[in-house]
């Protein structure tokens, strides 16, 4: 889970924190200590973790702190804002040129993930109604260009080669030719993974940058490098100037600290997060989300805008009507799950409940499951789906049988259901809340 | 006649004998000096490989331990800074700071240069715990390695950099190309069996990778090969069906495989921060690791996680990588590592 083991340390620092009706200078001190370690643990570079503890320090001790009634939710408040502002404050989308075709250029470490990620921004460029092009300029790593070939078959994108005889430099520049010429109006450039210390490597790329300038040169970063995640933004940054970041491999369990540290010593966005290893995995970066996602208040926006996205509006209209007037059934159910399973692994969806880091921690999904639960409605008749209160011992017994479960499975589901049932009120609930005082009350909100 | 036959045989041998030993002696007296050269070529690449790594560390400490008078406080606080920073990770760098500040009021030591030579023994101790296992695990034949790891920290390289070792040293290789899951990963091993002459056993992309181990398996059995090294996919350690995959490959194996001499390699990236920990301890849940492999040692990252790694879950790193060519895979030695990495012979 991304940042959770992070956010759970500074939850439990700022609950301390939170009781005292009045902080002294040792009392921020303490807390800030934490802070600093828990992002070191994060792997935030020590020199960014070092600047950003005296920043929230500084304003932490000022008059606005320790006079105010509810220091410790100040000194958080702080914390949120300093991090926020570190991680970026707005998100940035691709810059399309106005004069086709707009050329991207995937550069980066070794394993990085450049070749996966290509298809993937192919993917989600595609679906703005553009027409991408691949080029494969990777002419040294055994059968790179075969992937990027494959990888563009799957999101049916072409894919420019010249095999691995020729230079960079003049696959690129046929690569543009064949783009120009055959109406592509975005390019998106795979590279070699190299070392940022690589000079000749590295002037290679210079070289690709030279003759065919492009629109935006995206580094992409694995979200699990350490430390040195510094020196590799810096390297690159310097001999190339970047302008934004990708980062992957964001569905591991890293802390993900590198995020913020690239940010800190380059100062360019991080556009794009991978979180995945199906080429739909990939989403627009937003700091001011992922900020409040290190500290453990969820991504409620990432999950409505998801839900937008692969749920059908009309039925989510129904849907909600029926949940207010909690006329849901089993029916609605699996009608949810199907279009569930068109938004992702449910664990994913999970993580983004505000709260639920904490919670549902350790919580495993089993996709199979939902093939259970489908069976077993499936196996009610209308009747029983539309008013699971007539569910009774015998009917059970049926339903077990036929859907080849058993009846504990079946008694399991009903449980759930009315769980499920229960939380779609609260949701409701909270959604009122919001229109009403125009503010967003967590359920959570009484842990900091 | 058969007597003379063999008494015949018999003078004519300890004419050979001699002969022999004359040879062996001028032989015995250029492969001690080509040996010598060799152990110097490995200890310059692994310098040289990890000279960026060696300037990040040691100039620091230097500069560290030149800039104080006195062992105090502040002097730790600032080595602290830098073992973190060499992504050793805060809790195994206390542990390290906490034992220095020790030794140094037990010993009452007052110079900080003393204070380098506390900090490199430590680093010994924690990295060198595990001298004896630290070969690979190939004895007797036949011998079987599983590679596993997260995405990208190099397996199918590594591998063909093993294959190109072992076929160095007389062995007949195979390689099973079980990374049925990513585009082209069976294109790249066969591309290294190509280049290094050691045969691949693969299946389409998209097949059962326990499948394609079993084949091997059979394979290695039928050709009489000494090691079979098996690719896996990348994966990342929190997705619980992958790591279940890696579950039944081992259970093949041992099933299929059981008299063969088994080592699993776990592949981690140098550039790779406190993550790598979890990784290792899930890996080894799932798999039961026996050794670490540890890639791109070549850049500036310092891959101090590998100390924190052998505190905490007591694996032994077996091989490391200091750059693309194919000998740049090396054997790990605890005591040149520490060594180079504080820039010493």
């Amino acid at each position: 889970m991304i940042f959770e083991g992070l956010a759970e340390k500074l939850q439990n620092t700022f609950h301390k924190l939170k009781g005292k009706g009045k902080v002294n200078e040792k009392d921020v001190n303490d807390a800030m200590r934490e802070v600093k370690m828990a992002l070191l643990e994060a792997d935030v570079n020590f020199k960014v973790v070092k600047d950003f503890v005296n920043k929230v320090k500084a304003r932490a001790i000022g008059a606005e702190v320790l006079e105010s009634l509810t220091p410790g939710q100040q000194i958080i408040k702080i914390v949120n804002e300093e991090l926020t502002e570190l991680m970026g404050s707005t998100q940035s989308k691709i810059a399309f040129s106005s004069k086709p075709p707009t050329v991207i250029m995937l550069v980066g470490l070794q394993g990085a993930g450049k070749t996966t990620t290509c298809g993937k921004l192919a993917k989600l460029i595609k679906k703005q109604a553009k027409r991408p092009l691949l080029i494969a300029a990777d002419i040294y790593r055994p059968a790179a260009i075969k992937q990027l070939q494959v990888v563009g078959g799957q999101v049916d994108v072409p894919v420019f080669t010249m095999g691995d005889k020729q230079n960079p430099v003049n696959i690129a520049k046929a690569g543009l030719e064949h783009a120009i010429n055959h109406g592509n109006d975005v390019v998106i450039i795979d590279t070699a993974g190299r070392l940022h210390i690589d000079d000749e490597l590295m002037g290679e790329l210079q070289s690709v940058k030279e003759s065919i300038k492009p629109h935006e040169i995206l580094l992409v970063v694995d979200s699990m490098t350490g430390q040195d995640a510094v020196n590799v933004a810096e390297h690159f940054n310097e001999k190339l100037g970047i302008d934004g970041v990708i980062l992957t491999k964001l569905d591991g369990d890293t802390r993900g600290g590198a995020a913020l540290s690239v940010r800190a010593v380059t100062n360019k966005p991080i556009k794009f997060a991978a979180l995945g290893e199906k080429l739909d995995d990939i989403e627009v970066f937003h700091p001011d989300r992922m900020a409040s996602r290190i500290l453990g208040m969820g991504d409620v926006l990432s999950l409505i805008e998801k839900a937008q996205e692969n749920f059908d509006a009309k039925k989510a209209k129904e849907l909600e009507n029926k949940i207010k007037s909690q006329s849901f059934t089993f029916e609605d159910f699996l009608d949810q799950l199907q279009q569930m399973k068109n938004m992702g692994p449910i664990s994913q969806l999970l993580e983004m409940i505000p709260g639920a880091g904490k919670q549902l921690k350790g919580l495993e999904v089993d996709e199979k499951e939902l093939v259970y639960i489908q069976a077993i409605i499936q196996s009610m008749t209308k009747k029983e789906r539309q008013n699971p209160s007539i569910l009774n011992g015998s009917r059970r017994k049926r339903i077990a049988a036929g859907s080849g479960t058993s009846v504990q499975q079946v008694n399991r589901l009903i449980k759930q259901f009315e769980q499920t049932r229960k939380m779609m009120k609260q949701f409701t609930d909270m959604e009122k809340g919001m229109k009403k005082g125009g503010k967003f009350k967590l359920p959570f909100g009484n842990r900091f | 006649m058969l007597k003379k036959l063999f008494d015949k045989f018999k003078n004519e041998n300890e004419e050979k004998d001699q002969k022999i030993e004359d040879v062996e002696n001028n032989k015995q007296a250029e492969a001690s000096a080509s040996t010598e050269e060799n152990e110097a070529n490995i200890f310059k690449r692994l310098k040289e490989g990890l000279s960026k790594t060696t300037q990040g560390i040691t100039v620091k400490i230097e500069d560290l331990i030149k800039s104080y008078q006195k062992v105090d406080e502040e002097l730790l606080e600032e080595l602290e800074e830098v073992l973190i920073t060499a992504d050793i990770g805060v809790q195994t760098t206390m542990e390290i700071i906490d034992h220095i500040r020790d030794k140094a009021k037990a010993e009452k030591i007052k110079e900080p240069e003393m204070i380098k030579v506390i900090l490199k023994d430590k680093l010994k101790e924690i990295l060198g715990e595990f001298e004896d296992d630290q070969q690979l695990n190939i004895q007797p034949s036949p011998a079987i390695i599983l590679v596993v790891g997260v995405n990208g920290v190099g397996k199918t390289t590594s591998i063909g950099k093993i294959a190109h070792k072992l076929k160095g040293q007389n062995k007949k290789v195979l390689l099973a190309a079980a990374d049925t899951f990513r585009a082209a990963a069976v294109e790249q091993l066969k591309i290294w069996g190509d280049r290094v002459g050691v045969e691949v056993i693969s299946h389409q992309e998209g097949a059962d990778p326990a499948a394609v181990i079993f084949d091997a398996i059979q394979a290695a059995k039928a050709r009489k090969v000494d090691v079979l090294i098996c690719d896996t996919a990348g994966r990342l350690h929190n997705k619980k069906n992958l790591m279940n995959e890696l579950g039944k490959i081992s259970k093949i194996v041992e099933r299929e495989y059981a008299n063969a001499t088994r080592d699993v390699l776990l592949v981690l990236d140098a550039t790779t921060g406190q993550n790598a920990i979890q990784q290792a301890k899930i890996f080894k849940e799932a798999t039961n690791i026996s050794g670490l492999v540890l890639t791109k040692l070549d850049g500036t990252a310092k891959g101090g996680v590998i100390i924190g790694i052998s505190q905490e879950l007591k694996i032994p790193v077996k091989l490391i990588g200091v750059g693309e060519g194919v000998a740049d895979l090396q054997e790990f030695d605890s005591n040149s590592f520490v060594n180079a990495l504080f820039g010493e012979e």
